[in-house]
């Protein structure tokens, strides 16, 4: 069989977007861990065009962007499927991954921001969370793949881990008490399964990283 | 000075917003859509509609896709200043056209639309490449265009002085990376037209007004690019469903003078 590698961030949600499929999925593969500050000739020898990770290289031949490389592990091992067969449910299941692309920077722009621009994004990310709650998990079952974790499941992971150090760092609320139910019933869903809950960065180094870099990026700005 | 070229297409779209609207009565046997036999489909009354506008690229790509597929549909025009109730019932997160409605069911994105399409009707003229890794390419390049090319070419057109100068650099440089990955090919997927070549050649109808509005030539810039874009207008899919470039000029004037531009 051909070697699996991936370059990743452990800082980074869409790394563990390829993990988690990778995971779920039984592929062996080589974890390349890159330091964003100082990319490998490697990397950017892989992703000339964006320059970031993930990169997943197979056989020497590299995939880039996170979604992409995760339909390209669905059709390459059709075990544990990520989409469901159904054409209308794959439709259905890839407008709502491309919901969470469109829409998820939004609560990193709360985090990168503040004052005005981080109140505007702090609309916007609710805004999301609110079309999530009534549209998206609305007569779903446990995961907006039914029974099991699919696409839409992995490429919202972020929200499950990655939003509550965003919210801490930056005082910035946005899953309030007593609102987005269903929302919070997935998130703790999402956790709990063992191949995510195995593979998710430890929430203190998060939380000491990404506030150190929330004070050099508003220092810079 | 700038020569103004005129791009002749075999097809002409009306200066207003109302196409003709092609329908086709539902048939005895395998209802409204073409399609290869051995698809599962309902016996009667299948109907396929597409919400667009005649200017957005991203109608367009989903235009060509039935076409390429010979899939007969149902063409609605969409007023987007005001929007239809049914556009708004199918697609009530984004409002935006296109949407393809299936047996009343609504599928949003072109990109998506696009897909669902190939996977539907799977009998004539694939799409996407057969190859997993071919296919990530494209959908990889496919997202480039989304990305880059879209707000690449409205900061051309809508900025003025240096700002227009920067973005004019920075459009032709997106280009030019287009141009490195098509490189001697005919098509963006080899010898057969597919699915980047899908998501990329509506813009080649706005070239035009880009070029006016910034006073420069593409094709000077990227001369593969433009033979690549003229060998898709000669498929019948494209130039059927591009509309005039003149005519959307006339109408991003027409919105220029709206925003006081």
């Amino acid at each position: 069989m051909e070697t699996v590698k991936l370059y990743g961030a452990w800082p980074s949600p869409f790394s563990y977007r390829v993990i988690w499929a990778l995971k779920l999925k039984g592929i062996p593969f080589e974890y390349i861990e890159e330091d964003l500050s100082s990319k490998s000739p490697q990397l950017l020898q892989y992703n000339p065009v964006y320059e970031k990770v993930p990169v997943l290289v197979h056989g020497g031949r590299p995939i880039c962007e996170s979604m992409v490389i995760l339909e390209y592990l669905d059709e390459k091992w059709p075990q544990q499927p990520l989409l469901p067969s159904d054409p209308y449910k794959r439709a259905e299941a890839r407008f709502w991954v491309k919901f969470g692309e469109d829409r998820g920077p939004s609560v990193w722009m709360i985090y990168r921001t503040e004052g005005e621009k981080q109140e505007k994004a702090r609309r916007d990310a609710l805004e999301m969370l609110t079309i999530l709650e009534e549209h998206g998990l609305n007569g779903k079952k446990k995961f907006f793949g039914g029974d099991n974790i699919n696409i839409v499941d992995i490429a919202f992971g972020g929200i499950a881990h990655w939003m509550g150090v965003i919210e801490e760092i930056t005082g910035v609320k946005l899953i309030e008490d007593n609102k987005f139910p269903l929302l919070k019933a997935w998130m703790h869903n999402f956790k709990e399964v063992s191949f995510i809950n195995e593979n998710l960065p430890n929430r203190e180094k998060m939380v000491a990283f990404f506030r150190a870099r929330r004070s050099m990026i508003l220092s810079s700005a | 000075m700038m020569r103004r070229r005129r791009r002749r297409m075999t097809t002409r779209l009306p200066t207003t917003c109302s196409l003709p609207i092609t329908t086709t009565e539902p048939r005895p046997d395998s209802g409204l859509i073409t399609s290869t036999r051995n698809q599962e489909l309902p016996p009667m009354a299948e109907t396929l509609t597409l919400l667009d506008y005649w200017p957005s690229m991203f109608g367009m790509r989903c235009r060509i896709a039935l076409r390429e597929k010979d899939i007969k549909f149902e063409y609605q025009e969409q007023d987007l200043w005001s929007k239809s109730p049914l556009l708004l019932e199918m697609n009530p997160i984004y409002k935006k056209i296109p949407v393809l409605i299936h047996n009343g069911k609504p599928i949003c994105e072109s990109l998506i639309i696009v897909e669902y399409i190939d996977e539907t009707w799977k009998g004539k003229a694939p799409l996407l490449p057969s190859d997993p890794y071919e296919r990530a390419q494209a959908r990889f390049w496919a997202d480039y265009v989304d990305k880059k090319i879209y707000e690449g070419g409205r900061n051309v057109w809508s900025t003025t002085g240096e700002d227009q100068g920067e973005a004019k650099k920075e459009y032709i440089e997106r280009l030019k990376v287009l141009e490195g990955v098509l490189g001697d090919k005919p098509f963006f997927g080899g010898d057969s037209f597919g699915f980047t070549d899908i998501a990329l050649i509506p813009y080649y109808s706005w070239f035009y007004s880009y070029e006016i509005c910034a006073n420069f030539s593409i094709e000077a810039e990227c001369p593969k690019l433009i033979s690549w874009a003229k060998r898709c207008m000669e498929k019948e899919s494209v130039s059927e469903s591009l509309p005039d470039p003149e005519k959307i000029y006339m109408l991003l004037l027409e919105l220029k003078k709206k925003a006081g531009k």
